[in-house]
Parts: structure tokens; sequence; C-alpha cells
């Protein structure tokens, strides 16, 4: 599972490299369609699906991994208010910035400081997003806690 | 009206990209049964660090070949965007809504958009159509405010 999940992540990463994609003018020319547009970011998105497709669709109808592992996808289908409050803010990060996760991490090796500032203050996001959220689940768990005295805790979904 | 930016688009390497980004979203997936979605791998492995817990070693393993990508295009070739400018306030504010907003949505352009959409999920199928909307309001905002 490790040597699966290294070698994933280093096609992951030279895909995000070769596609131009931590390239935040690339993305911008994407999403910023008042001036000429570059669709390379569509074409990226539209053959990554495509590809990923039917080793998805297998494996969602698998109840363990060829490695043995059991399928751990998210089980989740209501759309909620967190899901969409959630993307809108993700867009206007990424909006502002023409960067996100995937190429944060694949641009670190560039050095250039602006980069790392960026995928440092997403390392803060992300870190307050769990500490608001254990604090949160630690509160339902002490109201909760006189009346179900045997409730486990609302551990944070990983 | 909308007009193609021809000299900017690269339709070679956009493919070849997303080739090789769909390739390891399937391995992960029907190999090892884990979605690729960078936001949740970091979020997860930065989830049961403040814990105290050990991090899944799959999510430290993936990161480090990220990386292992990163550094190995570095020795050869330039990364793309390597000399981006950018206001430093527009990074660190984009980088906190980036990190927040991914969290909150369980998801981000990998996970949602590649492996979501390739899992024919409503709900990631509704996350990218908002975040591209927002992506693309505010792009088009900056620009006329920075232009």
């Amino acid at each position: 599972m490790n040597k699966l999940a290294f070698f994933s992540g280093l096609l992951f990463g030279l895909g995000v490299l070769l596609s131009g994609m931590t390239n935040p003018d690339k993305v911008l020319g994407f999403l910023n369609i008042a001036s000429a547009w570059d669709p390379s970011l569509l074409l990226v998105l539209v053959t990554a699906v495509l590809v990923a497709f039917v080793p998805m669709q297998l494996a969602q109808r698998r109840s363990k991994a060829l490695l043995g592992e059991p399928i751990a996808f998210p089980d989740t289908r209501s759309i909620t208010g967190q899901l969409i409050l959630g993307s809108a803010v993700f867009g206007v990060g990424w909006g502002m910035t023409g960067l996100c996760p995937g190429p944060s991490l694949a641009a670190l090796a560039s050095l250039h400081a602006p980069q790392w500032l960026f995928f440092a203050s997403m390392v803060v996001g992300m870190t307050g997003f769990e500490l608001w959220q254990r604090a949160a689940a630690n509160k339902t768990q002490r109201t909760a806690a006189p009346v179900r005295p045997g409730a486990t805790a609302l551990g944070s979904k990983s | 009206m909308l007009t193609l930016d021809w000299p900017a688009f690269t339709p070679y390497t956009a493919v070849a990209g997303g080739v090789l980004i769909g390739a390891a979203a399937g391995a992960l997936a029907l190999g090892g049964g884990k979605i690729a979605g960078i936001s949740g791998i970091l979020g997860g492995a930065l989830s049961d660090a403040l814990a105290a817990r050990r991090p899944a070693p799959w999510r430290l393993t993936f990161v480090l070949g990220v990386l292992m990508a990163s550094v190995l295009w570095a020795t050869s070739l330039p990364i793309p965007g390597a000399a981006f400018k950018a206001p430093w306030p527009l990074l660190l504010i984009g980088g906190l809504l980036v990190g927040v907003g991914a969290r909150l949505s369980s998801g981000c352009a990998s996970g949602h958009g590649v492996c979501g959409l390739a899992r024919l999920s409503r709900r990631s199928l509704t996350a990218v159509a908002t975040f591209l909307s927002t992506g693309i309001v505010t792009a088009v905002a900056v620009h006329i405010l920075l232009h």
C-alpha cells in the first residue's frame, strides 16, 4: 500500500507539473474569462476524469481493493450547506491566486517564496478548520455527556 | 465575447498531464481503495497529528511521492510558474480560504474534480460547479481591480 501510494503520488505530481497547472497564471488564464481564454485546465480535468473513470467505477463496485485494503470512499450522499459553502470559499481563494492544494504541493521544489507563502497559509487554514471541528466535537460531547454517558467522541473525519 | 488565447493553449501537455493524473488517481483507487484528493490527504494527516495519532502511512508516502516528483522535475526543468508574481496579501488570504474551504467541503480540484467526477458523485459535481463559479467570478473581479 505504501509503495502504491508513493508511486501514485509521484505520477500525480509529474502529471500536475507536465500539465502546467502549477503555474497560477495558466490557471487564471482559464478562470479569467474576461480576457483571452486558455482552455488548458479544462482539457487536463476532462482527460484525467476520463482516464480515472474505468478504475474508479470498478473500484466502486468492489468491497476490497486489489491490494486487499477496504475501499475507503466517502459514503455521504446528501448535498449539504457545508459542501456548498466550503466549495464557494475554496473557489474564491482559488480565483484570487490561481493556486489549489495539488499544484501548490507539486510546486514546492521551485523554492519560490510566494509558492511557499500560499502553501503555508493553506496548511494554517486546514489546521484552523481541524481545531474548530475538534472544539465543536468536544462541546457536543460535553453537552451530550450527562444524557448519554457511554457516547463516543465525535472524532473529526479523516 | 469569449476569445481563445491560442498562444497560451497547450493541448498536448494538458492531455499528457491529464493522463498521468487520471492514472495516478485510478491506480490509488483500484489498487488501494483510496481517494487521491490532496486536501483530504493533507488534512487527514493533519487531523491525525493534531489528535496526537500517528497519521496513516499511505498519506505520508503519497505526499512524499508528490514532493519527489517536484524535486525530480526541478533538477532538470524549471517548475512551471516558478517565478510567478502576486501580491502577498492575496496569497495569504487566498491560501487560508483554499485550506478552510477544501476541508469544509471535503475536497478540492483533485478530490472532487478528478476522483469525484470519475465516481459520478452528485456531491462532487455540485462542489465543482460551485467552485468553478466562484473561482471565475473572483478571478474576473481580481483582474479588473488589479489592471
